[in-house]
């Protein structure tokens, strides 16, 4: 159990997938405008985030190694995730059109999110029990949302700055991005070396 | 087996499972919606213009099927299509109002309107606006480069030999964009059935209307004092029509000594007790 817990705080905090590891910086940075959009990118992720975790990590372990075809692992995590964000926006819009109407837009653009794929790349590698997938993706989509939320904070906070302009727009974003990777990079000391 | 059909088989199949498995899906989790939404769709004139305040046809339809909006708030499609919406709703179409089209208020063209400058740049009205207010003596006036000729989506506006924009009103669908379009404001919707208007917008003084324009109106009263509906009043040296008392008599267009206001010859329309009443009034102090 203290294993998981801490393996949930390393993908959350300081293995965090957008400020450590430097995944997802698309969404980081194009959806980090306004804080109620940012959280509700960050659910949507998370929750795609998990169930391609499960996806992957069966088809890895029941399909890809028995026949052993691990090099094709990107490309079939590729289209299993792709398929499965297209079948929960369906499901979603069928039983949960409130949550649908929020996340709507959001939910295609997570096909694409390399954190996604990242995730499931990252947990072959590290060889990880089905459990211990799972608490993985979950702490890497609640970081990807922290770090989402903390950054759109920011960004409304700085709309009324009176920036250089030759920093304005995304050059600022980045600058912001790259100093809160540094903060994070101080969490690295609470996990055992 | 090789490594590569093996490959290919796999690939093949995953993808075929998950065709097929999103193809079952969306049948399974196919949401009902409202089936109204698409019959009204369908009757609608697509062309998304907004006039009616939604953010286009499809979002009209949910919008009427949800009652959230009047069967007749579709503009372009006017009478026919409302028709059409309140059958599909079982309503009464009966507070339908009536059809606007716009109407272009300068007649000054080439022959009428004096330039004070010549202009050579883009050929679009807002263009020449911005270049020191546009060649034309009159700063009220058409400029006469057609961007609502190319702003209305229904080919309703066509310029004349002259230059001015004329609307075919068969065709108007009273959408609005023409009016959005003109730098000038000089295009303004009217209700369909008024055939009298006052063709030009300059609120200068009647001798500097003058100095520019030959076909402008000059303030000069003679219209308000034709009136017998009480329907036309000079403010700031322009006359304007109150196309509630308005009836299409054409009374004032001809006394206009300048020809501004213009008589479309259509039907008179017969305003019971506004007229009664103004009519009698005027007789009296006579």
């Amino acid at each position: 159990m203290p294993k998981l817990l801490l393996l949930f705080i390393s993908s959350a905090v300081v293995n965090n997938f957008v400020l450590a590891k430097f995944l997802g910086n698309c969404p980081f940075l194009g959806v980090s405008k306004e804080v109620n959009t940012s959280l509700g990118m960050g659910v949507a992720t998370t929750f795609v985030m998990v169930m391609s975790g499960v996806a992957t990590w069966l088809i890895n372990h029941y399909l890809l190694i028995p026949l052993e075809l691990q090099y094709m692992q990107t490309i079939v995590f590729i289209l299993a995730i792709a398929t499965l964000v297209q079948f929960v926006e369906m499901v979603m819009k069928k039983y949960t059109p409130a949550l649908h109407r929020a996340l709507g837009i959001y939910l295609p653009l997570i096909t694409t999110n390399c954190a996604v794929l990242g995730l499931a790349v990252m947990a072959v590698r590290e060889s990880y029990s089905f459990i211990e997938t799972v608490v993985f993706a979950l702490g890497g989509g609640i970081g990807f949302s922290l770090a989402l939320a903390l950054m759109a904070g920011l960004r409304e906070d700085m709309k009324e700055d009176l920036i250089p302009e030759a920093f304005r727009g995304p050059a600022i974003a980045l600058i912001t991005a790259g100093i809160m990777a540094m903060a994070f990079m101080g969490f690295s000391g609470i996990l055992p070396s | 087996m090789s490594p590569l059909i093996l490959s290919l088989i796999v690939m093949g199949s995953l993808g075929l499972v998950f065709g097929l498995g999103l193809a079952l899906a969306s049948r399974k989790f196919a949401v009902e919606s409202d089936p109204h939404i698409d019959e009204i769709e369908a009757v609608l004139p697509k062309v998304n213009c907004g006039a009616c305040g939604a953010a286009g046809c499809r979002a009209f339809a949910e919008a009427v099927a949800a009652g959230k909006m009047p069967v007749n708030g579709c503009v372009p499609g006017g009478a026919a299509v409302t028709a059409q919406i309140a059958s599909i709703m079982g309503v009464d179409a009966d507070e339908t109002k009536e059809r606007e089209v716009a109407q272009v208020m300068c007649q000054g063209d080439y022959e009428h309107a004096k330039l004070r400058s010549l202009y050579d740049g883009l050929q679009d009205c807002r263009a020449a606006m911005g270049a020191a207010g546009g060649p034309k003596g009159c700063v009220y006036g058409c400029l006469r480069l057609g961007s609502c000729v190319k702003a209305c989506p229904f080919n309703a506006i066509g310029l004349n030999e002259h230059g001015i924009p004329v609307v075919d009103e068969s065709r108007c669908t009273g959408c609005n964009k023409c009016v959005e379009a003109c730098p000038r404001n000089i295009i303004e919707l009217r209700p369909v059935s008024m055939g009298v208007h006052v063709r030009c917008r300059s609120i200068s003084k009647g001798a500097d209307v003058r100095k520019v324009c030959t076909i402008g109106c000059i303030g000069c009263m003679k219209c308000q004092k034709t009136c017998k509906y009480d329907a036309i009043h000079v403010e700031n040296n322009l006359a304007r029509i109150d196309y509630s008392k308005c009836t299409n008599c054409g009374e004032c267009a001809e006394v206009c000594p300048v020809g501004s206001i213009v008589k479309q010859g259509k039907t008179v329309i017969v305003r019971e007790s506004i007229a009664v009443d103004k009519v009698e009034t005027k007789t009296q102090k006579a």
